[in-house]
């Protein structure tokens, strides 16, 4: 780039016209990769309602997985989908939240926390299908669960803790010291301020990652795949020990069936799914927004 | 009036020895939750472990590295990784050549030119690039991307690499763009002052101030996004095929590492044979590369934030 800086003679001149122009040249360039992306996003979501929006019919919502495209549908998969979201919100969200209060408010700074610290930080780094390797062997196999959407929802929980802690740890830490130090002032032990105080105004934050984690949740099917969830359920998911399939895994299955109809179906499945992710995540946004108080 | 002032203080003790117990017990709780956390990773250890060594006194650890034929699930079993090995690399490279220069673009873009505005609009956005499911990728590698590289290319399998590696690219895209980014926006202002107070443009203040400052950051976004590739699966399971074979070319089917695991995870292998053992060796490898790199990424996200507050 020295070069820049010198005419015909080797004089120095600053040519500010010149290195203004690859300025100029290099900030298109950027702004292409940002354009790039979002056109890729857009193709990708215009692709897939084109190739799906016409099997959106009732049927498609109450009926089965078949052998005939026209008689297929999502029902098990969605009970699925509903079952495994809230066992493992009834799982992760205690726990995530617990082990954030733990962090935040009662753990000291010595070499334990910060083993806890790296440890979150690296778990939520492992692939997915690790997770679902674990869960075989630890719930599926260690616990006897078999293939029930108990185990899956439990390696799910595992595999969102990560998000709903460090969220959590992030809402607990934006409430001030000065309401604490009001609380504990006042005689309140320790879990009565946290409990009366820090939780309420964290809570909106904790939501928020809570809602993001489950979003996490209802996308995944590696971990599924792995601890062995059924990809052709033809019956009603009754309860918490029982055989199960997923939104995502029906969309695989149908993904890899020869049939034209069947990838289509996929399609379809498809918008359904992102449908549900853009609410929880306009919830999240809703709620972050409504709830949230400015200190 | 002396003696009532004992019965208060009494009352008044032990209520407070029952907060204290409480107190202790809600504690202690708290840290067994905090503590599910690293039963999480010492459990995924044990479960890897435990299945890879039953694999490993079947199979020579020096077969599993070195030879280059992967068939356990045929009747002629052979136990090389290298193929799958070859097969995650290879679409993580190309993945790689897509994020990576366009990640720190676009976090060029957003750091350096956009207004607040476009950026508080476009960084959203993008990130919903990476909120996408990996089934969703999957779907358009397999029924978009690969019929157009069919039209360009003609030999391009039906099941290949390279459209896997361009639906990963641009999934990974937000989390190379967002890392750097935030790189990036922890340099100070007052080296960017100090370098247009010698004359330079805005693309040398970017180029030769900024990006070695958030080196240290960048280089952890990169690595995260290299781990993340590796360890993704749905895009590969569905677009990238089953053929385990050591191949440079991107246009055929290969088998990654994750795809293989699915691919048993789906057949009805029985529990005690061998070929079931092999995918939590493959895991163990996965599991060891990707921790590795999440290890030295992490290492140097702390480094450059110790540098600057």
């Amino acid at each position: 780039m020295n070069g820049l800086f010198a005419n015909e003679n080797g004089r120095f001149a600053p040519r500010l016209s010149l290195r203004l122009r690859f300025g100029r040249v290099f900030q298109f360039l950027s702004l292409a990769a940002v354009t790039l992306g979002l056109i890729m996003l857009s193709v990708l979501l215009i692709d897939i309602i084109l190739d799906g929006y016409k099997w959106l019919r009732p049927e498609f919502f109450t009926e089965f997985p078949s052998r005939f495209p026209e008689k297929s549908g999502l029902r098990s998969a969605l009970q699925g989908s509903l079952w495994m979201i809230s066992l493992t919100a009834l799982m992760a969200f205690p726990v995530g939240v617990g082990a954030a209060i733990y962090l935040e408010e009662y753990a000291s700074d010595n070499w334990f926390t910060r083993l806890i610290e790296i440890n979150i930080a690296n778990l939520a780094g492992v692939p997915s299908i690790i997770y679902g390797l674990l869960g075989l062997g630890l719930f599926v196999r260690g616990l006897e669960l078999g293939r029930s959407v108990l185990a899956g929802s439990m390696t799910m929980a595992l595999l969102v803790l990560p998000i709903i802690i460090v969220s959590g740890r992030e809402a607990i830490r934006a409430v001030p010291q000065s309401v604490r130090h009001a609380s504990l002032a006042l005689g309140a032990t320790q879990w009565q301020t946290i409990q009366n105080h820090v939780l309420p105004y964290a809570m909106p934050g904790i939501l928020t990652g809570t809602i993001l984690a489950m979003s996490r949740a209802i996308g995944e099917t590696a971990p599924l795949i792995t601890i062995g969830a059924l990809t052709y359920i033809r019956f009603d998911l009754k309860g918490p020990l029982d055989l199960f399939t997923v939104l995502p895994i029906q969309i695989f299955n149908w993904v890899s069936l020869p049939k034209a109809e069947f990838q289509q179906l996929a399609a379809a499945g498809i918008i359904v799914l992102l449908a549900v992710l853009l609410s929880l995540n306009a919830l999240a946004i809703v709620l972050r927004n409504k709830l949230q108080i400015r200190w | 009036m002396q003696e009532s002032k004992l019965v208060t203080d009494v009352v008044f003790l032990r209520a407070r020895a029952d907060h204290d117990r409480r107190e202790g017990i809600i504690r202690a709780v708290l840290l067994l939750f905090s503590i599910v956390s690293v039963f999480t990773t010492l459990g995924i250890i044990a479960v890897l472990l435990q299945e890879t060594i039953l694999f490993f006194q079947e199979v020579s650890i020096v077969e599993f590295f070195t030879d280059t034929v992967w068939t356990p699930l045929f009747a002629s079993k052979k136990f090389g990784v290298l193929p799958l090995v070859n097969g995650t690399l290879l679409v993580a490279a190309g993945a790689m050549l897509i994020a990576l220069p366009l990640g720190l673009l676009a976090a060029i873009y957003l750091s350096e030119y956009a207004s607040d505005r476009a950026r508080k609009i476009l960084k959203p956005m993008l990130e919903i690039l990476a909120g996408v499911p990996t089934v969703v990728y999957g779907y358009f590698a397999l029924t978009f991307i690969t019929p157009l590289l069919q039209k360009i290319w003609s030999e391009t399998q039906a099941f290949n690499a390279l459209s896997a590696s361009i639906v990963m690219g641009f999934m990974i895209l937000p989390l190379v763009a967002s890392l750097s980014e935030d790189a990036m926006s922890a340099v100070p202002q007052s080296l960017r002052q100090a370098a247009y107070a010698l004359g330079a443009t805005r693309l040398e203040v970017t180029l030769r101030t900024v990006l070695p400052a958030a080196l240290s950051g960048i280089s952890a976004a990169f690595i995260l996004a290299v781990s993340r590739a590796i360890g993704e699966t749905m895009i590969v399971a569905i677009a990238a095929g089953q053929q385990p074979k050591l191949t440079l070319n991107p246009l055929q089917s290969i088998e990654t590492m994750t795809a293989y695991i699915v691919q048993v995870s789906l057949g009805d292998t029985p529990q005690q044979s061998i070929a079931y053992k092999t995918i939590f060796a493959v895991g163990m490898l996965l599991f060891t590369m990707t921790l590795t790199m999440n290890l030295i990424s992490n290492w140097l996200t702390r480094r450059y934030r110790e540098v600057y507050e």
